[in-house]
């Protein structure tokens, strides 16, 4: 069966590109603080998610709404209504990570199909099967820090699809309980859903050198020439004593496209592009390369070799943990 | 690991360099016109720029002898053109082609922010929300341009499309051939 590609979308308008450009399935959020792409300008309102879903099934694509932040104390009605929303809007599944709105899902909701998103950072296959068994998750969106023998290993003790990234930002530490972004802003990708939220960014360009900062924090530093990364502090750049480099990780995309037949084999379902942030022209182009893989690889023709390095961050692209090459 | 960088061409000398001497007012009357029956033909842009539907934008052609002042007006926009220093609450800097290229969605706005052919200064809220409502609006300027042409619509196609070719510059829109 051809290995599912599951494609961003930020607006309308990049949905219907993502579905021309041939994706199996496209997820997106509403335009608040229920998703994990909360960014100015993005996600969509109810009424162009119900016209993007009918869009969607028009041409035999599906759609997945993410309602993948933690829910607020007090304020849980928010997610509730997007959840039912979520559902009268036709959508195809919801990308949950919050136990308690799994619960909220499975009992007033039965039959939208749940997904578990990255952000609740299912790692080992008991807490797969736990999601599997409490709320009854079909798909589980595994975290970036797992290997290929790691992931084949899950898919091995389960019966739940496993979806994973393949492209796009990479984010690096256990996702859903990274706080890098919320000390320097207060705002967070899981509560806000917004990891080093735009009103908290400034860039200073002094000659061609270019300053990032966030909450005030310079955090990056890009000489004349040199690619510049997003500002997260993951991806920063800071000097202590004598030495200056990345503290965490280097600024890099994910590119896992030549390791599809390994993840194939490793029984993963549905490959994942990062990116809900990112235009019709990255969507576009994204899917176009990751469709052919997938098309390449269940005909048995070689894989194609991508060009996609100049849309990834830093222009530098990793295989990530996948081969477990980082220091 | 594996890097290479974009491409993004510079505005020919024979299109920029008359614009020295080109008077602005005119010209940024005909663009504030313009600018105004695209807004009123794409609602959902302004509702989009939501907060900063009212923002002033400084959009900078660093290949062209000039700067661009856009005032959104909450769906009322003006565009003023002047070869002198402005102030607004953000700046988007990048070479024509660039700045062409996110409009018609040919290029993506974060590659051209790695490759650092385009800079954003100010309110980096406002600038997002900028690119993402443009980007959502889905314009193709020469069509724009050829609604307002009547009879001549078909030789200032050609023209746009022979311009387009020759520069590098997305004039247009870019096909999306379903799958």
């Amino acid at each position: 069966m051809v290995m599912e590609i599951v494609c961003p979308a930020g607006t309308p308008a990049a949905l219907r590109a993502a579905v021309k450009a041939g994706a199996h399935t496209i997820y997106c959020g509403f335009a608040d603080e229920t998703n994990a792409r909360n960014f100015p300008g993005l996600n969509f309102d109810r009424v162009e998610m119900r016209d993007s879903v009918a869009f969607a099934h028009q041409h035999g694509s599906k759609v997945l709404v993410a309602i993948n932040t933690f829910p607020r104390a007090g304020d849980e009605a928010i997610w509730h209504r997007a959840v039912a929303d979520a559902e009268s809007c036709g959508a195809d599944a919801v990308i949950l990570a919050d136990a308690g709105l799994l619960d909220y899902a499975a009992r007033h909701h039965p039959n939208l199909r749940r997904h578990l998103s990255v952000q609740a950072a299912a790692a080992n296959a008991d807490m797969v099967n736990f999601y599997a068994e409490t709320f009854g998750v079909k798909r589980v969106v595994l975290p970036r820090v797992l290997s290929v023998p790691e992931i084949a290993a899950i898919n091995a003790e389960t019966e739940v699809e496993t979806e994973v990234f393949v492209f796009g930002g990479l984010c690096v530490m256990a996702e859903g309980r990274c706080s890098l972004s919320s000390y320097a802003t207060g705002r967070s990708p899981n509560m806000n859903g917004v990891c080093s939220p735009a009103s908290h960014v400034e860039y200073h360009d002094h000659n061609g050198v270019l300053d990032a900062q966030l909450g005030g924090y310079t955090i990056h530093r890009a000489q004349k020439g040199d690619a510049a990364p997003y500002p997260t502090l993951c991806k920063g750049c800071f000097s202590a004593g004598e030495k200056t480099d990345h503290l965490f990780e280097d600024p890099v995309s994910l590119n896992a496209e030549q390791l599809i037949p390994q993840l194939q084999k490793a029984g993963v379902t549905a490959l994942k592009i990062e990116g809900r942030q990112r235009s019709r022209s990255y969507v576009t182009q994204v899917v176009r390369n990751f469709r052919e893989a997938v098309d390449a690889l269940e005909d048995g023709r070689p894989m194609p070799q991508g060009m996609l390095a100049r849309l990834s961050e830093g222009q530098a692209m990793t295989t990530g943990a996948y081969k477990k090459t980082w220091r | 690991m594996s890097q290479t960088s974009v491409s993004v061409p510079r505005c020919p000398p024979l299109l920029a360099v008359p614009l020295r001497a080109v008077p602005l007012a005119p010209l940024s009357a005909s663009l504030t016109a313009f600018s105004r029956r695209i807004a009123t033909s794409h609602p959902g842009l302004y509702r989009r720029l939501g907060d900063y539907a009212n923002t002033p934008f400084v959009i900078d052609p660093t290949d062209l002898p000039l700067v661009i002042l856009l005032h959104p007006g909450n769906g009322k926009p003006t565009i003023t053109l002047t070869r002198r220093p402005v102030e607004g609450a953000a700046r988007i800097a990048g070479p024509l082609a660039a700045l062409l290229g996110l409009v018609h969605g040919g290029f993506d706005g974060d590659a051209l922010f790695f490759s650092r052919d385009l800079v954003i200064e100010g309110d980096t809220s406002a600038s997002l929300a900028l690119r993402n409502a443009i980007d959502d609006a889905e314009l193709d300027l020469s069509e724009e341009l050829l609604n307002l042409t009547g009879p001549l619509a078909a030789p200032v196609h050609r023209a746009l499309l022979l311009l387009e070719r020759r520069t590098g510059l997305y004039l247009t829109r870019p096909e999306e051939a379903a799958w």
